[in-house]
């Protein structure tokens, strides 16, 4: 079956060359070949308008208000400002879906949501949007409704739009990554399922994302991307396979080594002995992953593994990009409690922020408002000497509270 | 229908992985013991246990019709025993346990016409956001130019060509969804909003537009005896942050709105702490179909990286340690008045020192 309605597409047809797979030829085949006659010819409809948009040099969606029952959120609502010219594409809304930590998926399962999209959306979808969620992109306000319903039965839910706590991501993890140091899994479902409710009724400041990265080589962008980023590392000494580095510093020679290992380490916690073993000074390495990712075989993070969390990272809008900056320096996270533990710091840090943060304004945002500190002390969390890369090099500061600040550190340092 | 008969949601939120990851993967969940590259796209994780997996990493075009994702499951059901994930840059890894299907999986994804790469030290695919397909604000488009891209890239995708892993993203508006890349091209807009007066009291809240601009340079104001809002074009940065909340103020322009480059950002703490990425290009044509300039620069500061960085070094690195006197000489590209930062904290950005290379 094919659209009633094709639209050329001069500018987009120069998309369909070259090597890397196409967007236009997948959208022109469903236009071209599918049997549902509204899937022809929204994405017919639809290519004529990024046709139109090529052209102009410009977009032509607006937003608007379309939820399904019970939610305030997840559906991106699209309206289209040319629908005189490409009428059939009048409703083209995107839901969001939350993925599993980590995007995981049976081929069953794939199929089986395709099968649904079919049934009541545009057929194009994108694994995943930048926040991590499935994008089914195309339907009309009905089909939102009966789409979701759908899916919904069989395991599926809405992630976050607007300001509100937004789906989280991990990377692909202990299943499948010997840098792992935490089950990013748990710890992305613990966190995201505590507040399904602020998923899906938007109330909050703005947007909230939690993101877990396993090591710090942290391919989850969680630190620079995350309100609350959690970033496995470990506490003992990285595992040392010597004989392995030795087979290193065969094959590549120790010239190799000491310009890409020894040289390399930050904190210069590494040592190439004489008999092409390595030396490591463990109370100064940083976990910062080079020489592990360089000789996975010969070094190993270590045993007595735990995460840390950085809190306030975000992109441009409105001060300027942020990094996520550590608030807990260290946690274990084995058991019920430990989950539990780290689940109310989040509630802590959500609670302050909404109470405290304004409109539009981003938790890292707050923190750079209001002072590392008076956030700390909102969400009674104690200061700690990794919180910072120096101290303070301004003198205009009142200090009246000094000796009891002292005492409480000499108080913390003894319980510890 | 009425409300009493609508079916209530179930909020379940976050599915449980567990059940669509592979077996094997789920057997030795936090026992990995080590990995190997065996080629470009490929890698083998070999446990505790002795168990090993490969994975095959394959580019996708991101925005997927239901027959490509079809084609893209019986692959996985073919050659990887039905499991697959997404990684962040949407490329596909399917998961192998009997080497002898590593090969023939190659084979079939390639014959449907897609790559295999984005491994170790290669260029992998472009993160990038949603553009004129979707995005109620955007500039450009994402997946046009990523298409163009890549195909322009194909080879550094393939291979183990570059000094470190390169990633690239791409925004199409301001704020900047794209994230941080090795390299980034985003929108630049060059000209304030136009305003369209008449619709300004009708579609937006005007004190929360008030209050969204970083500079202040949006006010209330009665034009043509009309409720609407005035922008001090002197102080406006061009941002286009009020345009979301308020589509009146149009930021978009077909000519106005450029392209910017920007190199160095990393997530990664390995080496040197996580780096936000610097301007190096700017006034780029917004140019489709296929963005030749921009995809011309984006070459230009890899042929430049790939030739003199050193081994493991990061793009921001590289310019990190060779400086960006030289970084301007080795590309050729302009350093202009509008390299120097004047945000926040834009003293630090100086140099407070007597280091200058010669």
């Amino acid at each position: 079956m094919a659209a009633k309605k094709i639209y050329e597409t001069p500018m987009l047809d120069e998309l369909e060359s070259g090597p890397w797979p196409s967007f236009i030829t997948g959208i022109k085949a469903l236009r071209d070949n599918h049997d549902n006659q509204f899937i022809a010819d929204v994405t017919s409809s639809l290519l004529g308008q990024l046709e139109h948009s090529y052209e102009t040099r410009k977009g032509y969606w607006k937003g608007g208000t379309v939820s399904v029952f019970g939610y305030g959120g997840g559906v991106i609502p699209r309206f289209s400002e040319v629908a005189d010219a490409f009428p059939e594409s009048k409703e083209f809304h995107t839901m969001r879906i939350q993925p599993t930590p980590g995007n995981y998926y049976t081929t069953d399962m794939l199929n089986k949501l395709g099968d649904s999209w079919e049934k009541y959306g545009s057929g194009l979808q994108t694994f995943h949007g930048q926040t991590g969620n499935i994008m089914f992109i195309g339907t009309t306000t009905d089909g939102t409704q009966k789409f979701f319903d759908d899916i919904n039965d069989y395991g599926w839910d809405m992630g976050g739009a607007g300001p509100c706590v937004r789906t989280a991501m991990s990377c692909v993890g202990a299943a499948r990554c010997e840098m792992s140091n935490c089950n990013e899994h748990a710890a992305q479902r613990w966190l995201v399922n505590n507040f399904t409710d602020d998923v899906h009724r938007p109330a909050l400041p703005y947007k909230f994302k939690f993101k877990i990265s396993g090591c710090p080589n942290d391919c989850q962008n969680a630190i620079e991307r995350a309100d609350f980023a959690v970033i496995g590392t470990w506490r003992d000494d990285m595992r040392v396979d010597q004989a392995e580095f030795k087979n290193y510093v065969e094959a590549k020679g120790r010239q190799y080594i000491i310009d890409n290992v020894i040289t390399r380490c930050p904190t210069q916690a590494l040592g190439l002995n004489d008999d092409n073993t390595i030396a490591v000074d463990n109370r100064n390495c940083v976990r910062c992953m080079h020489c592990i990712n360089v000789m996975p075989k010969a070094l190993r993070p270590g045993t007595d593994k735990g995460v840390t969390i950085l809190i306030g990272g975000k992109r441009t809008l409105k001060i300027g990009d942020l990094m996520g900056t550590v608030v807990v320096p260290f946690r274990k996270l084995d058991t019920r409690e430990d989950y539990e533990e780290m689940v109310e710091l989040a509630e802590e840090i959500i609670d302050f922020w909404a109470e405290n943060g304004l409109e539009h304004e981003r938790c890292g945002e707050m923190i750079e408002r209001i002072g590392l500190v008076n956030f700390l002390e909102g969400i009674d969390v104690e200061v700690d000497p990794n919180m910072v890369s120096s101290t303070r090099q301004s003198s205009y500061v009142r200090m009246d509270g000094w000796d009891d600040e002292a005492i409480k550190w000499f108080e913390r340092k003894a319980e510890a | 229908m009425a409300m009493a008969d609508m079916r209530p949601p179930i909020e379940s939120g976050c599915p449980d992985g567990f059940q669509y990851m592979h077996p094997t993967m789920r057997r030795n969940f936090g026992l990995w013991k080590y990995h190997e590259d065996p080629k470009p796209g490929v890698l083998r994780h070999v446990a505790e246990s002795g168990e090993e997996i490969f994975t095959v990493k394959v580019g996708t075009q991101r925005i997927l019709d239901v027959f490509s994702l079809r084609e893209l499951t019986s692959i996985g059901d073919e050659f990887a025993d039905g499991y697959i994930r997404f990684t962040i840059r949407s490329n596909i890894e399917y998961y192998v346990t009997d080497e002898s299907k590593v090969d023939p999986l190659i084979e079939a994804v390639e014959k449907l016409g897609y790559v295999v790469g984005g491994t170790k030290n290669s260029v992998t695919s472009l993160s990038h956001t949603q553009g004129w397909l979707h995005c109620d604000i955007p500039g450009t488009d994402a997946s046009g130019v990523v298409k163009s891209m890549m195909d322009e890239l194909i080879d550094d995708f393939k291979s183990w060509n570059m000094p470190n892993r390169v990633h690239i993203t791409t925004s199409c508006c301001q704020i900047n969804c794209g994230g941080q890349g090795d390299i980034a091209i985003n929108v630049q807009h060059t000209k304030p909003p136009k305003i369209d007066h008449s619709q300004v009291a009708n579609v937006c809240e005007r004190p929360s537009v008030v209050a969204r601009c970083p500079v202040a340079a949006i006010r209330p104001a009665m034009v043509d005896g009309m409720p609407s809002l005035e922008v001090d074009e002197k102080k406006c940065i061009c941002c286009g942050a009020c345009f979301p909340p308020c589509p009146p103020m149009m930021i978009n322009d077909a000519e106005h709105s450029k392209l910017a480059v920007w190199v160095g950002g990393n997530h990664s703490n390995a080496r040197g702490k996580p780096t936000f990425q610097k301007l190096v290009a700017s006034a780029i044509p917004n140019n489709p179909p296929r963005w030749p300039e921009a995809a011309g620069i984006v070459k230009l500061i890899l042929k430049c990286y790939k030739e003199d960085a050193r081994d493991w070094e990061r793009v921001g690195e590289w310019v990190e340690r060779i400086g960006w006197p030289r970084f301007f000489e080795l590309t050729g590209l302009p350093f202009t008045k509008y390299h120097i930062d004047n945000w926040r904290g834009a003293r630090a950005s100086l140099n407070a020192s007597t280091h200058i290379r010669f």
